[in-house]
């Protein structure tokens, strides 16, 4: 396989525009961290790799503007540095997967999480990354570069390609650029633990609390002994923002039903910060590199019936975020399917979807990695794809084997 | 309010905006077109009367109208999918309407189109509140929903102005915004999913009640399409807990300067108010005369902020919001008492549309969005352009967000005077674009903004978004004439224009 390096945009359009000239298959990397995710980029031949990592950096930031642009090869912990320094973050909390597929922390980019569209605890309340992506500029399957979206929060302009484009996985276009909105670190973040609940009590006083008015913005259910050495299940709260603010939401969380009498521990800052950086990288199920691992995202009330859904045909361990509406599932690697049967069936009856994260790559193989879509859907999608990449030469057949 | 916008310009006819040609092969089977509508949509579901079609001949944008060929109004999913189905068969065009408060003239009709008005799709389907989610008909409006789970403490964020009238469905056309989606985003931060009918009759769901639907994300690319990409039935939004409290602050300053330099502390304090408005003199004494908020006499501009939340939040932040705009020179600060006091600051804002209608024969409401940074700049520039087309402007805006909306003050029954009007409107909006912003933040771009798409994107960039069209509605049915100053053929588009055989890119690196 042949790596094209790039320095600049003009480098991606001229380099797309010869392979669809040529109908040669691209493979676009970034940190290369989530090849493993979806897919294997296939074309008639082994796809050539337009490594997009060179063309990194922030090209704009304007703190009191709470905006930021930065080149897709710009690794995300440089990016939450830049921000650090002013006081501000990513409001979407994005998870670094790369240790799931055996990959170091730390190297994956902003690009591959717009791509992606990978979103960490805090998508409960703020949004995931589609929300927070202002603008791009891009270079789509034609070869050509175009931008979208803008720098301002409020705009309606046109079609919003930045949606259709965060989150394709590299199928539809080239990004060259992305400008995010940022928002202001709160100063001050605690975490509440309810330990020892089961999994219907325990998604039953998120849903709660997440009814109330203390503005949790991030909620999990961890059932015993998934984290190791953790022999009771921890149901967590996060609060944030100013200092009094906090004060009185916990104060207001620990007093009322249904909380009200049970055992609580709290846990500050520097705790609680590990605390939702292990869930959102999903470090319980990123040491066992056998195990078949799914992402599910299903209406938060309905997470514990689908993993007991799951859990009575086979021997599966699990952990919920948003919630209830994100459950991480692990299945044992001897299932022939992965699972996908059963755990599509699950799904598909309490509404949702389910991907494969990590499997074996026979499994992989055969069986969709994303939920399948209805026909009228799937038309329609490859209509999308057809619009931006018109000779299919773009990370072919990495979202579906037919698009 | 919403009254005095419809009765701005009754009897105003001309339409001088170009729209596409109307088909004389289409005009002339009217008749036997409606008796195939009749068949899907029995009784009154058809309006085919001139006169009954008046009602429809123009949106919120008045100074546009056109009767349509018929109206038609289907009363579930199915209806919908054959009348789609029976326009792409016969040629038609397709106008979809919801409330018709559509500023930009997106809901304007055609003369050789139908409008497909979704009145019927009034009904609350489920709320959910385990899921924090409810299901309505796409012909429910906005208010109905936060007034529905108002007695469990819940409401629906996106809050426009027009929210008693306007409906869900319109909403998610245009990606609404209303004063709150500083803090809470707009329509398409806050909804789910959608059900849709596409031209060709097919009806896909997009999204549900989960978080991050699978696959493209198509409910975001329809969200704010102005109709032009299918026909919304049915939403699923987000709703929230209630703050605890929210209280407001109405601040007063010598300048606009000062005021916008206000603004931008706040935001640079890291404090996300629930709203943050702004108010020029001009504006802000329309609205003092109109419903006596008691607004501040001398200011030359006027703040309200808003913050909402637990009450120790909140009384902090009132704090440190009035420390801020007292560095930045407010020569007055009050801060609301009681709910009471709070809905007053707010009511002279609300009204400033009507205010300023009682000021002027007719105004023109702009919306072009610009960072926070340049407000200054951007009003002494305004006010610039005001004295050179002699005509007075009244800015009313979302400054937490740079949103601006200037009222444009003229008298249709000047000659000259509306085509002046137009154009400072658009040298307006163009100064947006050159500051860094955009031509429209909420009301979208219909067929008032559309030739001004130039100024914001190139060609290609232009193109990329109407291969989506196309994507949706290769025979351009769809609302033709909305948001795209060039129709291109889809097969035109389509097209590429590839070189063989070039050198592959000799000078890069390559392993
Ligand atoms: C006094 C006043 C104040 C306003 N304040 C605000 C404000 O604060 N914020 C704001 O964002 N807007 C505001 N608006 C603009 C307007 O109310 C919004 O754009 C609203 O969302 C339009 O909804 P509607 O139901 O009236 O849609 P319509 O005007 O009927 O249609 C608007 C567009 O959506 C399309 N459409 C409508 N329904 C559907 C459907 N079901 N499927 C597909 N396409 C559809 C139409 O074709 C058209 O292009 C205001 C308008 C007025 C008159």
């Amino acid at each position: 396989m042949d790596t094209i390096n790039v320095n600049s945009a003009e480098d991606v359009a001229e380099v797309i525009r010869w392979a669809a000239a040529d109908e040669e298959a691209l493979e676009l990397v970034g940190g290369g961290t989530k090849r493993g995710l979806g897919h294997i980029a296939t074309g008639d031949g082994a796809p050539h790799q337009l490594n997009l990592s060179a063309l990194s950096g922030i090209a704009l930031y304007e703190p009191e503007e709470l905006v930021v642009s930065a080149r897709p090869g710009t690794t995300v912990i440089a990016l939450e540095q830049a921000l650090a320094t002013e006081g501000q973050r990513l409001a979407f909390e994005p998870p670094d997967w790369g240790p799931l597929y055996g990959q170091p922390i730390g190297a994956s980019t902003i690009g591959g999480i717009v791509g992606c569209n990978l979103s960490g605890p805090r998508r409960l309340i703020a949004g995931a990354v589609r929300d927070h992506v202002l603008g791009l500029s891009c270079v789509s399957g034609r070869g050509e570069e175009f931008k979208c979206g803008g720098r301002v929060v409020k705009n309606v302009t046109g079609y919003d390609l930045c949606k259709v484009l965060t989150g394709s996985y590299g199928t539809l276009a080239a990004i060259t650029e992305v400008t995010l909105r940022v928002v202001p670190a709160p100063a001050r973040t605690s975490t509440v633990m309810v330990s020892d609940l089961d999994d219907a009590q325990g998604i039953a006083v998120l849903a709660t609390a997440l009814s109330g008015k203390s503005e949790i913005s991030a909620a999990a259910h961890i059932p015993a002994d998934v984290e190791n050495g953790c022999e009771q299940s921890l149901t967590a709260m996060r609060l944030e923002g100013p200092g009094p603010s906090v004060e009185e939401r916990l104060n207001m969380l620990g007093t009322s039903h249904p909380l009200e009498g049970l055992k609580m521990t709290i846990l500050d800052d520097e705790e609680s910060g590990q605390f939702w950086r292990e869930t959102r990288n999903v470090v319980a199920f990123a040491n066992n590199q056998n195990c078949t691992l799914w992402r599910l995202s299903v209406p938060p009330s309905q997470g514990p019936a689908v993993t007991a859904r799951i859990s009575q045909k086979v021997n599966a361990r699990w952990f919920y975020d948003w919630g209830g509406g994100l459950i991480w599932l692990e299945v044992p690697e001897d299932l022939s399917d992965g699972g996908a049967v059963l755990i599509r069936d699950a799904v598909a009856e309490f509404g949702g979807h389910a991907t494969l994260v990590r499997g074996a790559e026979q499994i992989k193989a055969n069986f969709p990695i994303f939920q399948p879509q209805p026909s009228a859907l799937s038309n329609l999608s490859n209509h999308i794809k057809k619009a931006f990449d018109p000779n299919g030469i773009l990370n072919p057949n990495r979202m579906a084997r037919d698009g | 309010m919403l009254s005095r916008v419809f009765r701005l310009a009754e009897n105003r006819y001309s339409i001088r905006m170009q729209m596409p040609k109307p088909e004389p092969e289409i005009l002339a089977q009217r008749e036997s077109f409606i008796r195939i509508l009749r068949k899907i949509v029995p009784g009154e579901g058809v309006i085919s009367s001139q006169e009954e079609l008046r009602a429809y001949e123009c949106d919120g944008l008045t100074a546009y109208r056109q009767r349509p060929l018929a109206v038609v109004l289907p009363a579930d999913t199915n209806q919908v999918s054959e009348v789609l189905r029976a326009c792409s068969e016969c040629g038609v065009k397709i106008v979809p309407r919801g409330a018709g408060t559509s500023l930009s003239g997106g809901a304007l009709p055609l003369e050789d189109g139908i409008v497909l008005a979704l009145g019927k799709f009034n009904r609350i389907l489920e709320i959910d509140y385990d899921n924090r989610i409810a299901v309505v008909q796409s012909g429910v409006t906005n208010l109905r929903i936060s007034d529905t789970i108002a007695p469990q403490g819940f409401y629906y964020a996106p809050d426009p102005s027009s929210q008693i009238a306007c409906t869900i469905g319109g909403n998610v056309a245009e990606n609404s915004g209303g004063v709150h989606c500083l803090k809470y985003g707009l329509t398409t931060n806050n909804i789910l999913g959608l059900e849709m009918v596409l031209m060709n009759g097919n009806i896909v769901r997009l999204g549900g009640r989960h978080l991050d639907a699978e696959g493209y994300d198509i409910m975001g690319l329809v969200t704010g399409s102005e109709g032009l990409l299918g026909v919304i039935t049915e939403v699923t939004v987000r709703i929230l807990p209630r703050p605890e409290t929210a209280r407001a602050l109405l601040l007063g300053f010598p300048s606009n300067e000062s005021a916008g330099n206000c603004v931008a502390r706040i935001i640079g304090a890291g404090i996300t108010p629930a709203g943050l408005e702004m108010m020029d003199k001009p504006a802000a004494d329309a609205a003092e005369a109109f419903c006596h908020p008691g607004y501040p006499d001398n200011a030359q501009a006027v703040l309200i902020v808003e913050l909402d939340g637990v009450k120790a939040e909140v009384d902090h932040l009132i704090g440190e919001v009035e420390d801020i705009a007292v560095e930045a020179g407010a020569t007055s600060v009050r801060t609301s008492g009681n709910e009471e006091e709070r809905l007053r600051f707010w009511a002279g804002r609300k009204a400033a549309f009507p205010a300023v209608g009682r000021i002027s024969p007719d105004y023109f409401c702009m919306d072009g969005t610009i960072p926070r940074g340049r407000l200054a700049e951007v009003l002494a520039r305004i006010a610039t352009m005001s004295n050179q087309f002699g005509l007075r402007v009244a800015n009313v805006f979302h400054a937490g967000d740079g949103n601006l909306h200037p009222l444009i003050l003229y008298d249709a029954n000047v000659p000259g005077e509306l085509e002046n009007a137009e154009k400072f409107g658009a040298e307006v909006l163009k100064l947006c674009v050159e500051v860094g912003g955009v031509l429209t933040g909420e009301h979208g771009v219909g067929v008032e903004k559309r030739d001004l798409m130039g100024v914001m994107f190139d060609e290609d960039d232009l193109k990329h978004q109407q291969r989506v069209k196309c994507a949706f509605d290769p025979a351009g049915r769809l609302n033709p004439g909305k948001v795209f100053p060039v129709l291109h053929r889809c097969a035109e588009l389509g097209r590429m224009h590839v070189h063989r055989g070039q050198v592959p890119f000799p000078h890069l690196p390559h392993f």
